[in-house]
């Protein structure tokens, strides 16, 4: 493993161990909002953290470039960005690059170099028909593993993730997240116990536009990490919150799997249960638990989940770590704490704290489904394929 | 001839407890004791001794202490007694030294030099007495992904075993072992919810009812097979190896060869059952997976087929192309691994430890992306639960046991099975000594040790902060090495302690 030294793990652990405070919201319209509420709920969460972390992800900052893959790259050297510049002009169209507007401020020490790239992945390099997500996610590995002092952490279509080290209110200062507006933010702030902060491996991690903050422990890491990489992901960020978003990235964009199915396979019932459910039901948890019991779970986990159009609350099978959910109006929350849900929006129509596994799905109007559901998974009809 | 061998046992009874009651005389096989009647003593030939320590545990006074000989050669490092002794054994007798059971010598354990990992405040343990600890474990190929499709969840059929305990009962053959034993093996199976394995030598008429829970062999000797034995059990194996005697077949005497055993395996009585090393239809990977087609069309694709080797040095390429030729579930069983009768010479010096074969192919089976495509079972040489614990974190998804669950029985590791006179019944076909097993007590001793090992296997997942088995499964964080090289690190794929 390359050693990023600042914007990487210093001490090389495989698993960084993280509690923290998580905070979500998202208009279920659509409407770009700014993001004072987010700001200014996940800093209530402060004490949750300890300054060693923190992030937030946005969809809907780029309406203006909204096909292009925007990629948010820290560089611990300038030469890292050349190399990395290099390697982007050799296999990357890119449309429009720029410094990361940031806003020093005086807790925030020796920061990365950070950079956007607004890109579309050239075909012309390789022999093979391939989608472009996977070109794209195949480079970032690339870029991660093999060029000394770069770090991609954002590769999502019109969504961005920032992040760094410090307490959530000094990175959106220092991004000056207050000028952005979108219709999703997620936010964290993060206590790692046992390693110095380092800005890689804050929260949100992310591929493509799937991005996840995550309070807990991620024990099955191990398992699930390697399980994925059979499918080809690269642990790079060193992280037990890595898993996840693979996970999601494999299920969802690879296998085609709902997001309901998704978080069945994170946190399905116990096998006890199971047996006790109708033929329908227990065959779909025995198919889902059967092909993908590698991606369980385990341990304490509460994570915001998000991409477009999608928002997803959900927790371990016995709910190891806190989460409440809130409604307004078209505006749906999550977070670690019902207080800062309430800071930002005193009067909720709806406030609750979900059923363990159980996850709460906010989803853009109009799309398929209501707009928010907990645990609202509607059994696919299971068929038995003859092999 | 008179033996120019020292007796290994000394038999030492104290004359002031001995009541001569001659029940010493009637539990030993091995001819030990006889009583002296016109002294009012017993007597005894210490040379036959094999310390199976029957009769010192069943004599009513305590009297007797079976222990080490302490007549010695003059010592010597090269020429150890054990060395001294083969040597004029073979000099005597001109033939091939036989023993029983797994390997003896002190090849470095693994399982020992591994340790592992518990939750402290970051990620709470889970206590087993109040929360659900999942240890079903389900055996057979996995679909790579499943696919929605106009709504469906398209589900594989791939056939399948579940375990409620992701330890099973190892392939040990009625023939080598008494009725009672493989009864007592295949009511545990039942009771507890998990499989036994006939071996290779059939599968008698009365057992067929404890089918969910039965494995069955197709071996070498093609012992006991007919359509209905493969139908009846839920899963087939082929054996092609077993690792205390890898690369060599089977042999049962024809005088263990009773009415009941003949019709079992379908061979005449008083015959020879004769299990080559090679199934004379596979000599190569593509025979082998027209066997495993064979099977599974005879078992119209209902049954997992899988196929068992012994660890040997390129067992991960094995493994791959046995995967490659249809198997679901491969077996590999290490060098520890017991047998009722082995050539000394290969049982200790032929295989590799299973730690490392397992974690190879564990490996292998991953970096070719076909780990889900079979399971992995492990077998030879566990000794407790914290070694199966081990071995899933290594990979395994269940183990076999066979050796331990003989313990249970009443095994002492003396290692004379392949004199048919086990004294606690075990390896035998004298019904005056496989009484000695009671099938009743046998189920209730191995449903207890499976049940104890579960409990167990439960706290280690609640001290781990996990509550499924599945989440173990390969999870070699969870493990971490002491007073190993690097290469031993690097094959088992886990880090030092301290790192
Ligand atoms: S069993 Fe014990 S008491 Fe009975 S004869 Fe043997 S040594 Fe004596
Ligand atoms: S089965 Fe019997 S003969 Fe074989 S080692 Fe155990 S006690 Fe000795």
């Amino acid at each position: 493993m390359k050693n990023l030294s600042r914007v990487n793990n210093p001490y090389n652990d495989d698993k960084v161990i993280s509690q923290c405070s998580i905070f979500g919201m998202m208009n279920t319209s659509g409407k770009l909002i700014s993001g004072m509420q987010c700001i200014t709920a996940i800093t209530n969460m402060h004490e949750r953290g300890n300054g060693l972390g923190a992030g937030f992800a946005i969809y809907g900052i780029y309406p203006d470039r909204p096909d292009d893959y925007a990629l948010h790259i820290m560089f611990d050297t300038k030469i890292s960005r050349e190399e990395t510049e290099t390697y982007l002009k050799r296999l990357f169209d890119i449309s429009f690059a720029e410094e990361v507007p940031i806003f020093p401020t005086e807790s925030i020490i020796n920061p990365p170099y950070i950079y956007r790239y607004f890109v579309h992945p050239k075909l012309k390099d390789t022999h093979e028909i391939v989608d472009e997500d996977d070109l794209v996610t195949r480079r970032v590995f690339k870029i991660n593993t093999s060029i000394e002092g770069a770090f991609v952490f954002s590769s999502g279509k019109n969504m961005g993730v920032f992040k760094g080290v410090g307490f959530p209110e000094e990175i959106a200062q220092f991004f000056g997240l207050e000028h952005y507006r979108g219709y999703i933010w997620t936010s964290h702030g993060r206590f790692p116990t046992n390693t110095q902060g380092w800005w890689g491996g804050a929260h949100p991690l992310s591929l493509l536009d799937w991005t996840v903050v995550h309070n807990g422990e991620i024990s099955s890491y191990g398992a699930n990490r390697r399980f994925l990489e059979m499918y080809g992901y690269v642990c790079t960020m060193q992280t037990d919150t890595e898993v996840v978003a693979y996970a999601v990235d494999l299920l969802e964009r690879k296998h085609g799997l709902p997001i309901e199915v998704v978080m069945d396979i994170f946190s399905p019932p116990v096998w006890e249960q199971i047996d006790r459910m109708n033929s329908g039901d227990r065959k779909y948890f025995e198919a889902i638990r059967n092909t993908y019991g590698s991606l369980l779970l385990n341990g304490p986990f509460a994570i915001i989940v998000a991409h477009h159009g999608e928002m997803i609350a959900h927790t371990d099978r016995i709910r190891l770590r806190p989460m409440v959910a809130g409604i307004k109006g078209d505006t749906v929350y999550a977070s670690s704490e019902e207080s800062a849900i309430r800071l930002v929006c005193p009067e909720l129509d709806k406030v609750w704290i979900p059923t363990g596994g159980h996850p709460v799905i906010a989803r853009l109007k109009g799309t398929e489904g209501h707009d928010v559901v907990e645990g609202g998974r509607e059994i696919p009809g299971t068929i038995v394929m003859e092999v | 001839m008179r033996t120019a061998l020292l007796p290994e046992f000394s038999v030492v009874r104290d004359e002031n407890r001995c009541i001569q009651c001659r029940v010493c005389e009637r539990q030993c096989s091995f001819d030990v004791y006889s009583y002296d009647a016109g002294n009012n003593l017993m007597v005894h030939r210490e040379e036959n001794c094999v310390a199976c320590q029957r009769c010192s545990v069943l004599c009513p006074t305590n009297a007797l202490v079976i222990k080490m000989n302490d007549y010695t050669y003059r010592p010597n490092a090269n020429w150890t007694r054990e060395s001294i002794s083969d040597l004029k054994k073979q000099a005597e007798t001109g033939g091939v030294l036989l023993t029983g059971m797994g390997c003896d010598k002190p090849l470095k354990n693994y399982w020992d030099h591994i340790l592992l990992n518990a939750s402290q405040v970051t990620n709470p343990s889970i206590d087993p007495l109040r929360e659900p600890m999942e240890l079903r474990t389900r055996l057979g190929r996995k679909a790579d992904h499943l696919e929605i499709r106009n709504g469906n969840l398209e589900v594989p059929d791939y056939p399948y075993v579940d375990l409620s305990t992701p330890i099973m009962f190892g392939a040990m053959s009625y023939g080598a072992i008494s009725y009672n034993c493989f009864k007592s093996l295949a009511q545990a199976a039942h009771e507890v919810g998990t499989m036994f394995n006939t071996g290779e030598g059939g599968w008698p008429r009365e057992l067929r009812k404890f089918g969910t829970n039965t494995i069955v062999q197709c071996a070498s000797g093609r012992f006991g097979l007919d359509l209905e034995y493969f139908n009846d059990a839920a899963m087939v194996e082929i054996k092609i190896g077993q690792g205390a005697k890898p690369g060599i077949g089977g042999h049962l005497p024809g005088e263990k060869v009773s009415a009941h055993i003949s019709q079992t395996r379908m061979i005449p009585m008083g015959s020879d059952a004769i299990s080559p090393a090679p199934h004379h239809d596979i000599y190569s990977i593509e025979d082998l997976q027209m066997l495993v087609h064979a099977l599974k069309e005879a078992t119209d694709y209902r049954k997992p087929v899988s196929v068992k080797i012994s660890a040997v040095h390129n067992a991960p390429a094995i493994a791959s192309g046995m995967v490659r030729a249809g198997a679901d579930i491969i077996v590999i069983d290490g060098v520890r691994g017991g047998t009722g009768a082995a050539p000394k010479i290969l049982r200790d010096n032929v295989g590799l430890p299973i730690e490392l074969a397992l974690a190879a192919v564990d490996t292998r089976l991953r970096e070719e992306g076909i780990r889900n495509w079979a399971s992995l079972v492990c077998s030879g040489g566990i000794r407790n639960s914290s070694d199966i614990f081990k071995a899933i974190a290594l990979g395994a998804d269940a183990v076999y046991i066979g050796t331990a669950a003989l313990m249970a029985l009443g095994c002492t590791v003396c290692q004379k099975c392949y004199t048919g006179k086990c004294a606690w019944g075990i390896t035998t076909q004298d019904p005056y000594l496989s009484k000695r097993v009671n099938p009743e007590i046998g189920t209730q001793a191995l449903v207890n040790l499976l049940r104890a090992w579960s409990l167990e296997i439960k706290e280690m997942l609640g001290c781990a902060g996990i509550n499924s088995i599945e989440s173990v499964r390969g999870n070699r964080l969870q493990l971490r090495g002491i007073g190993l090289e690097d290469w031993e690190l690097g094959v088992l794929g886990i880090r030092g302690a301290g790192q």
